[in-house]
């Protein structure tokens, strides 16, 4: 395919049109607007549906239930907005109905700059929604990137049957790059698992190996229960522990078991590094700047870029070679992820942050000063 | 058994989910007979029907009937409906929600709902309190009633359902009472007829909560001050509107005949397609 110059925002509708979306619903916000302006005039021309809600309770509300019908279903937002899609976005982990939420974060918190990048919304992404619940977040540094990972949201929301966040800054939102999109056939593209059974076999809610139940879609033939409530495997309310239990733990495992699918991360010049830099989203960018630099300067450096925020892929954190003593985390918030590099490093490398929070991308000078400036002392 | 009784029977999930939740002398189960009764008239398949509902007392009404069920979250239940009747136009969708639930926390889906004119049936079970969380005020709360967040009696004034749904844009306004079951019945079937929102208040009792407060008496009592007050659909029609002034009527109010979203959305579609 030839090559585009193309929006982040604009390559994460073109990722969702080819994942197979066919249902968006959403509200206008800075700085994902593109997103669902491209969906609008896409999707009738492919017979999908748009509709644009009168807010973004509604517009998850309205894009579960457009799931539940059967159609691959999204929205996309920003800071605001996706606060007021968290209950609905717990509704959608609980009752298991793939969707896929892309947040494009500009700085809070509240209104706060809404037309400037932060990386403020990680731990939302995580725990916005009330109660314990798994999660995917999965967080794109460039525009190829915003591409392939939507397609791959879209995919992971349907093989686990959850909500799935992708979960962009605005840099990379509104960054332009050249891209060669991949050829349509060679992008692979996952269905939710559908019964088989006759229709009063079908247990909605029951476990499998994969943890995963089969989803029928209204109107098929499978009649049953969807409620946000606890509920039993065919989908009735219960507050039974022997049946609360088994629920509660299945939500999790099917995660667990996934690990090493769902836990996306890059390395670079890692091999002979005494040092790393964790980075993700547009910093991850700064950062691999950051590391060429200071080679130059003969520091043995390397960069673990973070695919995957949620889970947190603690094994690539683990598995970096023996050798690096140093870790720093520069973010465009106070250290959201920093904290859980503390957490899963237990105090083997020392670990320092960088941060950024006045709307500003951080630069690989300002890495590299806060490397050299800790150093010294 | 009378035939009516085994008409609704053979749509309950009677194996699974019962007995209800709902406290004796209830109106929500008339309700829900009615909607059963409406969609077996119009033999419309349990497969192509789905009810979605909200939270509270109303909301429980999806889980017994054997249909596509959906029970959301509070208020949300036309934003979800939204979405489920847009991806597949040829369900029909039902809308269960109280008052609480249609009017405060989602008035703002129910007025775009009804400006938006999808073909929903939006069922209002207007039972006038918070009956699930204890009888807290709701939007439709009368004035001067007494509440548990209300002692002293309700200074707030409330909704009238009918005329908000109707400023918003319904293309179809409806109000119904538990005890006027028969037209219940007629007035649901009507409202899933009709393409567009169509929204139905039904007003049933709550002497759990409400009539405790308020000293209404028993469920009996309450169900005739329900025949006393109001003005039935038939009665209705040989009243002038002056007779009518200022009495609270049943039946039909508006029934406009205006553009269904999904049949615009089709259009747009062929359109943008030839394009």
């Amino acid at each position: 395919m030839e090559a585009k110059l193309l929006m982040g925002n604009e390559a994460c509708a073109e990722g969702a049109l080819a994942a197979g979306v066919k249902f968006y619903g959403g509200y206008p916000i800075t700085p994902s607007n593109e997103i669902g302006e491209i969906m609008s005039s896409r999707l009738p021309e492919i017979g999908g549906k748009f509709i644009q809600m009168e807010d973004e309770i509604g517009s998850m509300a309205c894009i579960i239930g457009a799931s539940i019908a059967g159609l691959k279903s999204m929205t996309a937002t920003s800071g605001p907005g996706f606060s007021l899609m968290q209950e609905n976005i717990g509704f959608a982990a609980m009752a298991e109905v793939p969707c896929v939420v892309v947040n494009v974060m500009r700085a809070g918190p509240s209104t706060g700059m809404p037309t400037l990048p932060s990386q403020g919304d990680v731990m939302q992404a995580r725990w916005g929604t009330h109660g314990d619940h798994p999660s995917i977040v999965l967080c794109p540094s460039s525009v190829k990137e915003v591409f392939t990972l939507t397609v791959t949201a879209v995919n992971f929301s349907e093989k686990y049957r959850m909500p799935v966040i992708l979960l962009m800054d605005e840099v990379i939102g509104h960054l332009r790059e050249k891209v060669t999109l991949p050829q349509p056939e060679s992008i692979q593209v996952v269905d939710r698992p559908k019964p088989n059974c006759p229709p009063e076999w079908y247990k909605p809610f029951e476990d499998t190996k994969s943890g995963v139940p089969s989803m029928a879609a209204f109107g098929d033939g499978y009649r049953y229960h969807i409620t946000g409530l606890t509920h039993d495997i065919m989908g009735f309310p219960t507050t039974k522990k022997d049946e609360v239990e088994p629920l509660m733990q299945r939500l999790f495992r099917k995660i667990r078991q996934a690990f090493d699918e769902i836990m996306l991360y890059e390395t670079f010049l890692m091999e002979d590094a005494t040092a790393a830099i964790i980075a993700y989203g547009c910093v991850s960018r700064s950062a691999k700047s950051a590391v060429l630099q200071l080679r130059k300067e003969g520091m043995k450096i390397g960069l673990l870029k973070l695919t995957t925020l949620w889970p947190f892929p603690r094994v690539a954190v683990e598995s970096l070679p023996e050798k690096v003593q140093d870790l720093i985390v520069p973010e465009m918030n106070m250290g959201q992820i920093y904290r859980e590099v503390v957490r899963v490093n237990k105090g083997r490398c020392r670990v320092r942050k960088v941060n950024r929070i006045d709307g500003e991308m951080i630069t690989p000078q300002e890495i590299i000063f806060g490397i050299k400036r800790r150093e010294r002392k | 058994m009378t035939a009516q009784h085994a008409d609704v029977y053979d749509y309950l999930r009677h194996e699974k989910k019962f007995p209800l939740i709902w406290c004796p002398g209830c109106g929500n189960g008339i309700v829900m007979g009615s909607m059963i009764r409406a969609i077996d008239g119009l033999s419309i398949a349990k497969d192509k029907t789905a009810i979605v509902s909200g939270i509270g007392c109303s909301g429980r009404v999806s889980t017994y009937m054997d249909f596509n069920t959906l029970h959301t979250t509070h208020g949300r239940a036309l934003a979800f409906a939204t979405g489920l009747k847009f991806a597949r136009p040829e369900l029909t969708v039902m809308v269960a929600m109280g008052d609480g639930d249609a009017l405060a926390i989602g008035g703002n889906h129910f007025i775009h709902a009804a400006r938006r004119n999808i073909d929903l049936t939006a069922i209002v079970f207007n039972n006038s309190i918070y009956g699930m969380t204890g009888g807290q005020i709701s939007p439709t709360t009368p004035l001067g009633s007494i509440a548990s967040t209300a002692r002293m009696g309700n200074i707030e004034p409330p909704f009238d359902i009918a005329r908000l749904a109707e400023a918003a844009g319904a293309a179809f306004v409806a109000r119904g009472s538990t005890y006027h079951v028969d037209e219940l019945d007629e007035l649901i079937a009507l409202a899933i007829k009709k393409k567009g929102l169509s929204v139905l208040e039904v007003i049933t009792p709550c002497p759990t909560i409400f009539g405790r407060y308020n000293r209404l008496g028993s469920a009996v009592s309450m169900l005739k001050q329900q025949r006393d007050s109001l003005i039935s659909m038939h009665e209705a029609q040989g009243m002038t509107p002056e007779e009518l002034q200022g009495k609270v009527r049943l039946g039909v109010l508006v029934d406009l005949d205006k553009p269904e979203y999904c049949a615009a959305y089709e259009n747009l579609i062929e359109r943008a397609q030839k394009a």
